[in-house]
């Protein structure tokens, strides 16, 4: 709201008169339940908040309009009136076959997008029968070693009419090429593939710890990535730059959105660093937020972190193309926010976390299942969290209108507030000479673990209340059903990699894997190579080799 | 606490290719801050790896964080090593996602106990207490 100085003038000294008679007065009788309210990230909340309260207050500069710079209010100037939110469900485990008839089974029941999770060998470089792999072949994910896993995968379901999203990061490039092999394969050339690559390493050596090489040449293939689409994949999103992973393991909602938009910039900055305009490729970078509990918080963090994209990449960069501008994104409910204890109440914080993500204008949303806590989910409870975003979208109404909370005196100040502190974070990050530096020194590391273990102790002080876990408890119900992977997708995943290897051409692997090492050792861009290798049948786990060979291992420290 | 026993030593191990190490950081802290002495192996280990370092550290139990669905082949795979090199004595538990109808299974398998998603950090410290003994010593 752009108020007047008289306006404000007057708003103060009602203010001031409410604070001396009618607050004080209440106080007397019933005190305030605690000493301090604060958001999920710390900042100290007043009893109320009005115009006078927020720092900025410049509605054009700082609200405006959808569509329109700085894109607080959204990234589209129709958003969910035009077109919903995708409904992406997270999904795979066990066998390239399991997770395929799982895809079909949500393609049925109205998901709009496949969302690909992979097993853990497969997210580090290593095949189903490497000795790393013992006991891991499926269990977080769909196991994938070669093309011809790629090609069970994704059979039956043509690649031209969905759009598809893969969480892989330390071999995102060995992913894509061998989902441009499927689908070229299926008739469908590269140029026409939508979908999103997570392809961000940054928060890996930060939160999620999935990684293969250290963190220079990682993310140099990253932008490997980047490159390569931006000339052949127009409609592909590179990068999927990811607070998610950074919020799960611990870190607040203002961390969360300082460090995620500082990986942002350091890929920017790497392409640039390479000679290419940024606006040849900063639209198809795309952004993945958590969705925690402290709803308006949640809901601020996207409205802010849309504004500091917009303004960073006009200034920093001279981006002059919109579309370089806007930061779109996916979401997912918090995952670590949900409990063991009374799982059906997870329903209720999935609905709540969804609505936040909704009322922040995500584009896309996976809603987390009940049952996580124990396994991946069944059918049965991925049902149910598909079902609370249709119920969202169809029946909530929130949809009918753009970015309903704008103007809301507590969700603007919030923005402003989330915008300001993140950016301290920044300014930081930049002394420090930028993100990977400050990975390098484990600076981002060791603010996250702080604050997961002050969460920990807020909870076990029952300062933070989480319901049937420190409150609320009741005696336990009866177990639910959960998800069992067979265990013998191991022994079968290791036999269909025998017979890959026994019926290829093992010269036209060697070659097409000494062209790998070469760009590696160049500093070529290696995605064309890659995909000469996995249309040879070269494997994840062989490629992944080459790279161990040219850059080396990357190792936790163990620090605590 | 008034024994002549030494202080507690426990590693703290992540097995396995998952990197979910929040939980396994904030028990090895909280053990720590409870007086205890804690090794923390770091991320990505192999259960020979595992049951090498708690032979060098000489520790007195060992507690296994997984949240990758890989329990029923790592808890295992350390008890028999650990047996295999004479160290039994090392207890072994741990926490993580593991569904409730294993508890029993990996309890059968020599498993000292387990902690489920939601156990305070004190809880397992005082089962630390109250279960493991210095190595060696006169129990």
């Amino acid at each position: 709201m752009s108020f007047s100085t008289e306006d404000l003038a007057a708003v103060l000294k009602e203010r001031s008169s409410w604070t001396a008679e009618e607050l004080t007065q209440a106080l007397v009788r019933l005190p305030r339940r605690k000493k301090e309210f604060h958001t999920d990230s710390g900042i100290p909340i007043p009893d109320v908040v009005d115009a006078t309260t927020r720092r900025s207050a410049n509605e054009l500069r700082d609200v405006g309009y959808p569509g329109r710079f700085p894109f607080t209010r959204g990234p589209q100037p129709t958003m969910y009136r035009g077109r919903l939110w995708t409904m992406r469900q997270f999904a795979g485990f066990g066998s390239p076959e399991d997770t395929n008839k799982r895809f079909k089974y949500l393609l049925e029941h109205g998901v709009t997008g496949l969302s690909t999770a992979f097993d853990m060998p497969a997210l580090m470089g290593y095949d189903a029968d490497h000795s790393m792999s013992r006991g891991e072949v499926g269990k977080e994910g769909v196991a994938v070693s070669s093309l011809r896993d790629f090609e069970l995968l994704f059979d039956g379901i043509p690649l031209a009419d969905v759009t598809t999203s893969m969480t892989i990061n330390a071999t995102a490039p060995i992913a894509l090429a061998m989902y441009v092999a499927v689908a070229e394969a299926q008739g469908t050339p590269r140029a026409k593939l939508g979908g999103t690559l997570q392809n961000d390493m940054l928060k890996e050596y930060i939160a999620q710890k999935e990684w293969m090489v250290p963190p220079g040449p990682a993310v140099k293939m990253n932008c490997d990535v980047i490159e390569f689409c931006a000339r052949e994949m127009p409609r592909w999103n590179p990068v999927s730059v990811s607070g998610y992973h950074i919020r799960e393991a611990g870190a607040t909602a203002v961390q969360e959105l300082a460090f995620t938009i500082a990986d942002g910039l350091a890929y920017v900055q790497e392409c640039v660093g390479r000679g290419l305009d940024v606006d040849s490729f900063a639209q198809r970078l795309s952004f993945f937020w958590d969705v925690h509990n402290d709803f308006f918080e949640e809901v601020a963090k996207f409205r802010a972190a849309r504004r500091m994209w917009a303004r960073l990449m006009r200034d920093r960069f001279k981006a002059r193309k919109t579309e370089s501008l806007l930061l779109r994104t996916h979401a997912q409910t918090a995952g670590v926010s949900l409990t063991a204890q009374q799982p059906l109440n997870n329903v209720v914080r999935v609905a709540l976390q969804g609505l936040a993500a909704v009322l922040g204008g995500t584009q896309s949303l996976h809603t987390n299942s009940l049952d996580e806590t124990y396994a991946l989910p069944t059918e049965q409870a991925v049902t149910v969290a598909l079902r609370t975003q249709q119920i969202i979208a169809h029946e909530s109404g929130v949809d009918r209108v753009i970015d309903p909370l704008a103007g809301s005196h507590y969700v603007e100040w919030l923005t402003d507030e989330m915008e300001t502190r993140a950016m301290e974070l920044i300014t930081k990050i930049d002394e420090m000479g930028g993100m990977l530096k400050a990975v390098e020194n484990g600076f981002p590391q060791r603010e996250i673990a702080e604050s997961a273990f002050r969460w920990q102790r807020e909870v076990e002080t029952e300062e933070r209340l989480v319901v049937g876990v420190n409150a609320f408890q009741s005696a336990e119900g009866a177990p639910i059903a959960t998800l069992k992977v067979d265990e013998d997708v191991q022994a079968a995943q290791i036999e269909r990699l025998r017979l890959v290897k026994a019926s290829r051409d093992g010269a036209a692997v060697a070659r097409a894997l000494a062209g790998v090492e070469r760009a590696a050792r160049d500093g070529a861009n290696v995605m064309l190579p890659i995909i000469a290798a996995v249309k040879a049948y070269g494997t994840l786990g062989e490629i992944s080799d080459v790279f161990r060979k040219v850059f080396g291992v990357y190792r936790d420290d163990g620090r605590f | 606490m008034g024994t002549v026993n030494r202080q507690l030593r426990i590693l703290v191990a992540k097995p396995g290719l998952d990197g979910h190490d929040r939980g396994a950081k904030i028990i090895a802290r909280a053990l720590r801050d409870a007086g205890i002495e804690v090794v923390y192996t770091g991320l990505h280990q192999t259960p020979e790896m595992i049951v090498a370092t708690a032979i060098q550290e000489d520790v007195d139990a060992v507690g296994l964080s997984i949240l990758s669905g890989a329990h029923m082949t790592i808890f295992p795979a350390v008890i028999e090593l650990l047996a295999a090199q004479k160290a039994s004595d090392i207890k072994v538990f741990g926490g993580g996602i593991i569904p409730q109808d294993d508890v029993p299974k990996l309890k059968a398998k020599g498993v000292a106990e387990l902690f489920l998603p939601g156990t305070s950090t004190q809880t397992t410290v005082e089962w630390i207490r109250a279960n493991v003994k210095p190595r060696g010593a006169a129990a």
